[in-house]
């Protein structure tokens, strides 16, 4: 109970003992950021589709107005473990949730789901506007959950912070599907950020998109980070590097390695993470 | 809110999954699935009841006369005696003359659609007969009183007796209306669905058909023919099944050019009466119930028809769908 | 090969395949035969009178069918009230809760509804709602014609619901929008176009049956105050007066029957128009 109101450094403490039973790795990842306020707390988790398997005994923080990045060969598991985080997974029926995930302390499966949903907000890998207008898409948001206060401002707001605004502005009321592929996804972006969520949770954002507009949305990342954690997953080990803090990696559902990006790139401590970013599999 | 954090010796960790998701289910959500489920549930309900009447409602005439009132021509409200016969046969005749002028026709033109014409025209042909589909059944009913019986009795009822009047089926007087003429106006009714159905199944044949058989020197008609109909075979059969069970509860185009007799006679020519056509005649004038509870009977003789014939028809649809690759 | 086989075999193969032609297009002139017969006889008895008066006596000549269009109204009306709104929650059932087993119950059991007799149905809104009152009235016509609505709408509303991508759901879901919020938001509005085309093409197959009606609204010569008398409609009228012996009633069938004809067709063409262009197959 005590952990509730403390959360951070408690928490992080008592996760040491346990990792060092893992990999060292984390120890000195989060020993060196042991001071840093840590939003997400996974513990032992382990998910299932039915009687399979899908993620292993995984424990990690997210550090808060970081991002952090989760690469893996296809597969792993990477998906799966960041749709856990905003608990869109119990919507696939015979899915089992088994572990521990504390967002500042408290526990996201006794939350109300929707209350997490709006502090923990989710891009998709497909952009996936509503068929309403730029305006109504980021405005839906703020309507079912009910914000007062004026609308205008805060769309445009949202619109700012995904970098979208000077390109719609005056076409708030055209419909969303007018909008080009990587605009789209701006949308989205705007769309989440609108509710101002704490956390962004992206599930391969930019693999539908040119490497252009991919530049601009990573771009736009790099600004919100002040505001707003996140958590990435990404098939583009580069994008990983250059966009991200902190890197985990994960193979066949188990998280292998997680440290600071550059760390994790230059000097891997695991055989398998060297081997897949050196690109022999995956 | 937060339970305590040593994980590791958590004795029940919380599931997420059927249980604790229905648990942290909102209450809104809740209401929404019981409301649908209701008005879903109310469908079933109707459906149950509809048949609990046509049972209940004709057990005075069950009672009376049993099975035999399947195979009784006798069809005497005077007295008292009703058997379904002629209108059993009625229904039959009229449908069995509609389908065979509406399947050679509908599956024609269906290969026509599926296999010849080039498919921007295709699509707009299927388009007007799904028009035709449209169409009310008492619209069919004043076109074939001013238009078919005359037509029936001027032109193709001697034109017939000419050349086939041999055949009982064309012997006795020709007053116009008749099986035949009602058969030829369901037949304008049912083709419709023969041609939509069959034209669907068709497109569904793959390619590689054709072309095997064209490849092996087959002429296009050979190859459409001999491979591709054949191929959806099933499919059609359900079109032909599906547009039966149309024509056997067909009311009131039949009404209006069957002649209103309930007697069984070998010649189309010859009026008769459908089990549909009796109960929209007879049901508001009859008196007594066991009138009444008869023609009730009849309305459960004829459910009970179509819905065989339905769920024969979705079977067979449902194989060729299965066997011969996804329906465009 | 031999040579006379294969001309056989070519001459049978251009015989067929025009025969194909000449039956398709024989299929449509039927269409338009129709069409043409109800403007020619019907289209010169369309005046002021035949929208605005009642029907004369019998035998005298004149007289229009306001009556049988104002009964037409509220049939429809009533089949929209009790059918629409049965048909569309049950889509959305099907489409958004269901579970395996009696949603396909549910489905099987429309369609089973989908192919009873007209006839059939009119003999159960006779038995529900004319035989305990003793009386036919409108209100047993509208049950009789929303039992006929249902059917269509359900699998229209099914059908479009179930067309909208899943991602759009689970964007709404992430947002923080709970189910019915996400059904009534954004996937209903997505799909309200398919579904209201649906429900206006099972109104336009209601609007012309007859059958449903002859022991339940029964007809009417006058006007039919309020909704639990008799009341006249549109195809009764047309039946009536088309069995009748007086060529002045079979002039007036015709112009019903164009008026009739002509409604159907417009609404199923534009409706079918509609869901062309959004790419879905018909109902």
């Amino acid at each position: 109970m005590a952990s509730a109101a403390q959360g951070n450094d408690p928490t992080a403490a008592r996760i040491t003992p346990k990792v060092e039973k893992v990999e060292s790795s984390e120890h000195s990842a989060t020993a060196s950021k042991k001071d840093a306020p840590v939003r997400f707390q996974i513990s032992h988790l382990n998910f299932f589709y039915g009687p399979k398997q899908a993620v292993f005994d995984v424990n990690l923080s997210i550090p808060a107005k970081k991002v952090t990045a989760l690469i893996g060969p296809s597969g792993c598991g990477k998906s799966t473990f960041l749709r856990t985080l905003n608990r869109m997974n119990e919507t696939i029926r015979h899915s089992r949730v088994v572990g521990d995930i504390r967002l500042d302390g408290q526990d996201i499966l006794q939350m109300d789901v929707v209350a997490l949903r709006r502090r923990v907000g989710m891009v998709f890998q497909r952009p996936n506007p509503f068929p309403k207008s730029i305006y109504d898409n980021v405005a839906y948001g703020l309507r079912i959950n009910g914000y007062k206060g004026r609308l205008d401002d805060l769309v445009e707001h949202s619109l700012r912070r995904a970098a979208l605004w000077e390109e719609v502005k005056d076409y708030l009321h055209k419909s969303a599907f007018a909008l080009s592929g990587g605009q789209q996804q701006r949308l989205c972006i705007a769309r989440a950020l609108a509710v101002d969520p704490e956390v962004l949770l992206l599930d391969e954002p930019c693999s539908a998109l040119d490497p252009v507009t991919t530049a601009k949305i990573e771009e736009l990342m790099f600004h919100l980070k002040d505001s707003c954690t996140m958590a990435i997953v990404t098939h583009n080990m580069q994008q990983a590097a250059r966009a991200s803090d902190f890197t985990a990696f994960m193979l066949d559902g188990k998280l292998i390695e997680h440290s600071e990006t550059s760390k994790l790139f230059t000097t891997p401590h695991d055989p398998r993470t060297e081997a897949y970013i050196t690109g022999r599999f995956g | 809110m937060a339970t305590t954090a040593t994980s590791m010796d958590r004795a029940v960790p919380p599931e997420a999954g059927p249980r604790s998701f229905v648990h942290r289910l909102r209450h809104g959500d809740e209401v929404a699935h019981v409301l649908t489920l209701m008005f879903a549930a109310l469908i079933l309900l109707v459906t149950s009841l509809l048949v609990f009447i046509l049972w209940e409602k004709s057990h005075l005439s069950r009672a009376q006369f049993g099975w035999s009132f399947l195979w009784t021509s006798v069809w005497d409200p005077v007295f008292g005696h009703f058997g379904a016969l002629p209108f059993i046969y009625g229904t039959l005749v009229t449908s069995v003359v509609s389908l065979a002028i509406a399947v050679p026709l509908g599956l024609a033109a269906a290969i026509f659609l599926a296999e010849l014409a080039p498919r921007t025209l295709s699509d707009y042909i299927a388009f007007l007969i799904d028009l035709l589909a449209a169409v009310p059944s008492v619209i069919y009913g004043l076109f074939g009183i001013f238009i078919v019986v005359p037509l029936m009795r001027t032109t193709i009822g001697p034109a017939l007796k000419h050349t086939l009047g041999f055949l009982p089926i064309f012997s006795g007087p020709n007053y116009g209306v008749g099986f035949l003429t009602a058969g030829i106006v369901l037949a304008i009714m049912i083709v419709p669905f023969i041609i939509s159905v069959s034209r669907e199944v068709l497109l569904t044949v793959p390619r590689d058909q054709r072309e095997a058989a064209m490849g092996l020197g087959a002429t296009r008609w050979e190859a459409t023919w001999k491979v591709v109909v054949p191929w959806a075979r099933t499919g059609v059969m359900g079109s032909i099944f599906l547009a039966l069970a149309r024509a056997l509860g067909e009311t009131m185009a039949v009404t209006m050019v069957i002649g209103n007799d309930p007697k069984i006679v070998a010649s189309l020519f010859a009026p008769g009466y459908t089990i549909a056509a009796v109960i929209a005649n007879e049901f508001t004038e009859a008196t007594g119930d066991l009138y009444l509870s008869a023609l009730i009977e009849l309305g459960l003789v004829l459910f009970l028809m179509t819905f065989i014939l339905n769920g024969l028809a979705r079977l067979l649809i449902l194989a060729t769908e299965r066997g011969g690759g996804r329906p465009s | 090969m031999n040579r006379a086989r294969i001309i056989w075999r070519k001459s049978l193969n251009i015989v067929m395949l025009s025969l194909t032609g000449v039956a398709a297009f024989g299929v449509v002139a039927v269409l338009f035969l129709i069409l043409g017969y109800f403007i020619y006889n019907g289209g010169h008895s369309l005046n002021w009178a035949f929208f605005t008066q009642l029907p004369k006596p019998t035998g005298e000549t004149g007289g229009g069918m306001a009556n049988a269009i104002v009964g037409s109204l509220k049939l429809l009306f009533l089949s929209a009230l009790f059918g629409l709104p049965v048909g569309l929650m049950a889509g959305i059932y099907l489409a958004e809760f269901g579970g395996k087993t009696f949603a396909y119950i549910i489905r099987y059991t429309v369609d089973l509804l989908n192919g009873v007799p007209s006839i059939v149905i009119g003999i159960f809104a006779y038995a529900l709602a004319v035989q305990p009152v003793k009386h036919f009235s409108t209100v047993a016509g509208g049950f009789a014609l929303g039992i006929m609505v249902i059917p269509i709408t359900v699998r229209a509303s099914e059908e479009f619901l179930r067309a909208i991508p899943n991602s759009l759901r689970e964007g709404a879901m992430a947002l923080g929008a709970s189910k019915w919020k996400t059904i009534a938001s954004v996937i209903l509005p997505a799909a309200s176009g398919g579904i209201i085309t649906g429900m206006l093409l099972s109104l336009a197959r209601v609007a012309g049956e007859t059958a449903p009606l002859l022991f339940t609204a029964l007809g009417n010569q006058y006007w039919s105050p309020g909704w639990s008398q008799p009341t006249s409609a549109l195809p009764l009228m047309i039946y009536e007066y088309a069995i009748s012996a007086y060529d002045d009633l079979h002039r007036q069938a015709w112009a019903a029957g164009l008026v009739l004809l002509g409604l159907v067709l417009l609404a199923n063409l534009g409706c079918r128009l509609v869901m062309n262009r959004r790419g879905v197959r018909g109902v």
